[in-house]
């Protein structure tokens, strides 16, 4: 290997390590708010691709579908609930509209667009604006009411709900896998490597969205307050902060993420509907770098993923996979050094 | 009849059913089911009793599957090797993930099976030596002398003996020394480390037993699996499978061994249908069930959370309740100290959390036969000083003997082997377990059992002995009467009671009770003065943490008394009860 092909090979790491630092970063956010481990973070990013590939191709993407679907759910959930506890008719309806009414919107102004064939950019937005309205509506519909259970019960719920988008995206997208187009086409030679814009979009998008979040955090009421929920929920409680608020606002958050780097990393990988499993997972191994708490070490978790990804490709093609799964172990060597204690909750 | 009976019944039924005319697509469909069932008992006492999960099952019985397939058709050996070597490589890769992940938080475990089931199945697919994902072909049939398990209908034999002997060895188990410990682990159920360690038990050991025992029935499936097909490729030890097991365990229900084939026979019979009917909703082909169980796994998590053998194990008859032959001989006993001998020798122990000083330099003795209580306002440092005591928490410096050995510095777990037992303020029992089993943890330092034998059911004297002892320390505490009645349906001053008669049942040269009268009621705590009089009578020695003044008096021969983590004083009760000091530290009067 000469110095050109370690160039390459290092662009290549850096650009899907910072992919993984962002689904890492949506990982570690989920946690230390919800105690969730969220393994379906994947699927957002998958739903995110294929919803701009469908949207490309003047199909309706099956999301909007989905996002229907979870909002009927969703409102049926809140209704059931509003009149088991005898609330006023009036306050059911209103929730029921607020629950429905983006979804609904969503789901009207989406053919418009493919009718009046809508540049790129209101495309992309149109689809992080569907997959992030699905954000809340997951917490609804399968965690909410498990908000108090064990880290392990909503591990489980959380395989289940992977499970279950899985299938319906295979039910929506079918199995064919899609790219899609490059935000910005241009190609810049430095030295030995040809950099393209998608690729600097991704270090501009995650750098920015890095910084966004911790200002988010130390700078603002909202972030103060997910923070204070993720340290001690029944504290923050008592301050007011409501922790089912707060896992709503995180999936959201999350569930943007999600969107975003499946915008992001689309126009050079093929996305199927199962391909989001894998990327979430390699996240997880980023974020487990950090103990699921650490944003910083998450990130630079990611980045030694997205290294030994791109060099294992190189040196043994076929166990790429192996090779980035089997780090977990030696990453989990470190962390038993780091914090071997806390087992009981 | 007793469930015992049915059970058994429902054995020999199942072992004879090849005679019968069944079509051969039942004997198919039970293949399956019994296939299915070893993987998923191993997820009962993984996950259902011991709290913690795995994803990787699937790949633990590719293992076996693999290194019988490669053994018996490349190197052409026998699939009894074949066996053999599935179960040691499965061994050293579970010890291998369990070491690494059992020491930390429960969520890293299933977190790295998930990600090295996923790099098994790439690593298997894409080796030349094991076929990459068109497998290997053409294994042969399992040979037992001339018998041959060539057909569907003979290898039936082997899946469900091996099922029926996993399901019995893991009933015995759990009722035996080392289940009693890896029930009480289960932190999803009020569960820990903590109580087990104090009563001897190396925790870390235990989750790794399970942890190792689930991955080999995975592994014995897999063997059974490819001998079965003639053949093995990766698709069934992905990722998939594997969490279709734990949806299995969730659904059958996850603590009960009657659970694991419950869930394996509902899925195995729902997923068939619904790859029938779902591509007739949906159009096209693919995995449409994993829709429906994905959802499905939410609901009975939310709504179902015991799965569904509840339902069915309320139509059975009631399990029976062995008796206890109290004529059993006893267990070994300690050598007590004579009365007056030096028993604990605490000296100058300190503990800083930080800048804080909780517990500041304290010193104090007990000898044989003493009942002394630590004293002192809320926060003056006596629970810490007693956890320092107990090995609970690590001191900062100081000095602790117990019995002539240092003990400061070690784990609670070696401070119980030298003589010390303890109760909890917050009481840790175990809810579904009966009182008796509860006591009988209490006699797992005097017991031997491990889990092989246990297993095996080569335990039944020891367990006699260990039952009968129990019954001994509750009647001691009168509470023979409700032996049998499940440990969770109690008030909270009789298990108040049966925390000492579980701490009793180590035979300690020292009891420590933690705070024994916090939360009673007026009834309740004069039923506990009368047992600790009574221990007092029989000559045990005893150190009681306690806020409750007027119960500490009338029970101590001295009282030691704590103020903001320092030595206030020592003394007779009447001598602390006249301090003015006490009194000020107690009603914050000025001196």
């Amino acid at each position: 290997m000469d110095f050109t092909i370690a160039a390459i090979l290092g662009l290549d790491g850096l650009t899907n390590g910072a992919i993984y630092a962002l689904v890492a970063l949506a990982l570690v956010l989920v946690f230390s708010v919800t105690r969730i481990i969220f393994i379906p973070q994947g699927e957002f990013v998958a739903f995110g691709a294929l919803t701009l590939a469908s949207l490309q191709m003047g199909k309706l993407p099956g999301t909007v579908w989905l996002l229907l679907l979870m909002a009927v759910a969703a409102a049926v959930l809140d209704g059931v609930q509003g009149l088991r506890e005898r609330r006023p008719l009036s306050r059911i309806a209103l929730s029921l509209v607020r629950t429905l009414a983006l979804p609904a919107a969503l789901a009207a102004l989406t053919p418009l667009l493919l009718r009046w064939q809508a540049p790129l950019w209101l495309q992309v937005l149109a689809t992080l604006s569907i997959v992030t309205a699905m954000g809340p509506l997951l917490y609804r519909l399968a965690y909410r009411a498990l908000s108090a259970a064990s880290v392990l019960t909503l591990l489980i719920v959380s395989v289940g709900v992977h499970f279950a988008l899985t299938g319906l995206g295979l039910v929506f997208f079918g199995a064919e896998g899609y790219r899609t187009p490059a935000f910005w086409e241009a190609r810049f030679d430095v030295g030995p490597l040809s950099l393209t814009g998608q690729t600097l979009i991704i270090f501009g998008a995650s750098v920015v969205l890095l910084l966004a979040m911790f200002f988010f955090f130390e700078r603002t009421l909202t972030g103060k307050a997910l923070k204070a929920t993720s340290v001690n929920r029944t504290g923050a409680r008592l301050m007011g902060i409501s922790g089912d608020a707060a896992g709503s606002l995180s999936f959201t958050m999350a569930a943007f993420i999600g969107a975003l780097s499946g915008l992001l990393i689309s126009p050079s990988t093929t996305i199927y509907y199962d391909t989001g499993f894998l990327i979430g997972l390699k996240g997880f191994v980023a974020a487990v770098f950090g103990g699921l708490a650490s944003f910083p070490m998450a990130l630079a978790g990611a980045v030694g993923v997205g290294l030994i990804e791109s060099f294992g490709s190189f040196w043994a093609s076929a166990f790429k996979e192996v090779i980035v799964f089997t780090v977990i172990l030696p990453v989990l060597l470190w962390r038993s050094f780091v914090d071997p204690h806390h087992e009981e909750h | 009849m007793t469930r015992t009976h049915l059970s058994v019944a429902a054995a020999l039924l199942l072992l004879a059913l090849p005679f019968a005319p069944v079509p051969d697509f039942w004997i198919t469909q039970l293949n399956y089911i019994g296939l299915f069932s070893l993987v998923v008992l191993g997820l009962v006492l993984l996950t259902g009793v011991g709290g913690l999960t795995s994803f990787g099952q699937a790949a633990f019985a590719g293992i076996g599957a693999y290194s019988t397939a490669y053994l018996s058709t490349t190197m052409g050996l026998s699939p009894w090797l074949g066996l053999g070597a599935g179960l040691a490589i499965t061994l050293l890769l579970a010890l291998v993930i369990g070491l690494l992940t059992l020491r930390m938080s429960g969520h890293y475990l299933p977190l790295a099976t998930i990600c090295w089931c996923l790099a098994l199945y790439y690593l298997v697919g894409n080796l030349e030596a094991l076929g990459k994902y068109d497998g290997l072909l053409g294994l042969p049939a399992v040979q037992l002398g001339d018998f041959s398990f060539q057909s569907e209908r003979r290898i039936y034999w082997l899946i469900w003996l091996a099922a029926l002997l996993a399901a019995l060895g893991v009933t015995r188990l759990l009722d035996s020394r080392p289940g009693r410990i890896m029930r009480a682990l289960n932190t999803n159920r009020g569960g820990g480390a903590t109580m087990p360690e104090a009563m001897g038990a190396s925790t870390f050991r235990y989750k790794l037993t399970m942890f190792v025992i689930a991955a080999l029935l995975a592994s014995v499936s897999g063997w059974l699996y490819a001998h079965m097909q003639r053949s093995v490729n990766p698709s069934p030890f992905g990722i998939k499978f594997g969490i279709e097991y734990l949806f299995m365990a969730v659904l059958g229900g996850i603590a009960t061994v009657g659970g694991a084939f419950t869930g394996a026979a509902l899925v195995k019979l729902a997923e068939d249908q619904l790859k029938v009917w779902l591509p007739l909703v949906f159009g096209g082909s693919g995995n449409y069930e994993i829709i429906v169980f994905g959802v499905v796994l939410v609901l009975v998590l939310r709504f179902a959370p015991d799965g569904l053998w509840p339902l069915i194990s309320r139509w059975l008859p009631a399990k029976g309740q062995r008796a206890v032959d109290e004529s059993a001989p006893a267990l070994s006993a300690r050598q007590h100290p004579g009365r007056g001998a030096p028993l604990l020798d605490v000296r100058a122990v300190r503990k800083e959390f930080g800048g804080l000083v909780a517990v500041n330099d304290i010193s104090f003795t007990i000898r044989a036969g003493d009942i002394v209580g630590l004293i002192g306002p809320n926060g003056a440092g006596k629970s810490t000083t007693f956890n320092l005591v107990s090995g609970v928490l690590p001191l900062t410096s100081g000095e602790v003997e117990l019995l002539g050995q240092r003990v400061d510095g070690r784990s609670s777990r070696e401070i119980a082997r030298a003589g010390l037992s303890r109760t909890f303020q917050h009481v840790k029992l175990v809810p579904d377990m009966t009182v008796l089993e509860n006591v009988a943890l209490g006699t797992y330092l005097r017991t031997k059992t491990g889990t092989v034998r246990a297993m095996l059911g080569l335990n039944a004297a020891e367990e006699a002995q260990a039952r009968a002892e129990a019954m001994r320390q509750l009647r001691r505490i009168g509470l023979e009467s409700q032996a049998h009645e499940l440990a969770g349906n109690l008030a909270l001053g009789p298990q108040r009671l049966v925390e000492i008669a579980r701490a009793l049942a180590s035979d300690p040269s020292l009891l420590l009770l933690d705070e024994p009268a916090a939360g009673l009621r007026h009834k309740e705590k004069e039923a506990l003065a009368e047992v600790l009089r009574q221990l007092k009578a029989e000559g045990l020695s005893l150190l009681l943490v306690e806020h409750d003044m007027d119960f500490v008096m009338k029970l101590t021969d001295r009282i030691v008394v704590m103020e903001f983590g320092r030595w206030l004083m020592e003394g007779t009760p009447a001598e602390v009860q006249a301090s003015p000091a006490v009194r000020a530290a107690y009603l914050g009067a000025d001196e």
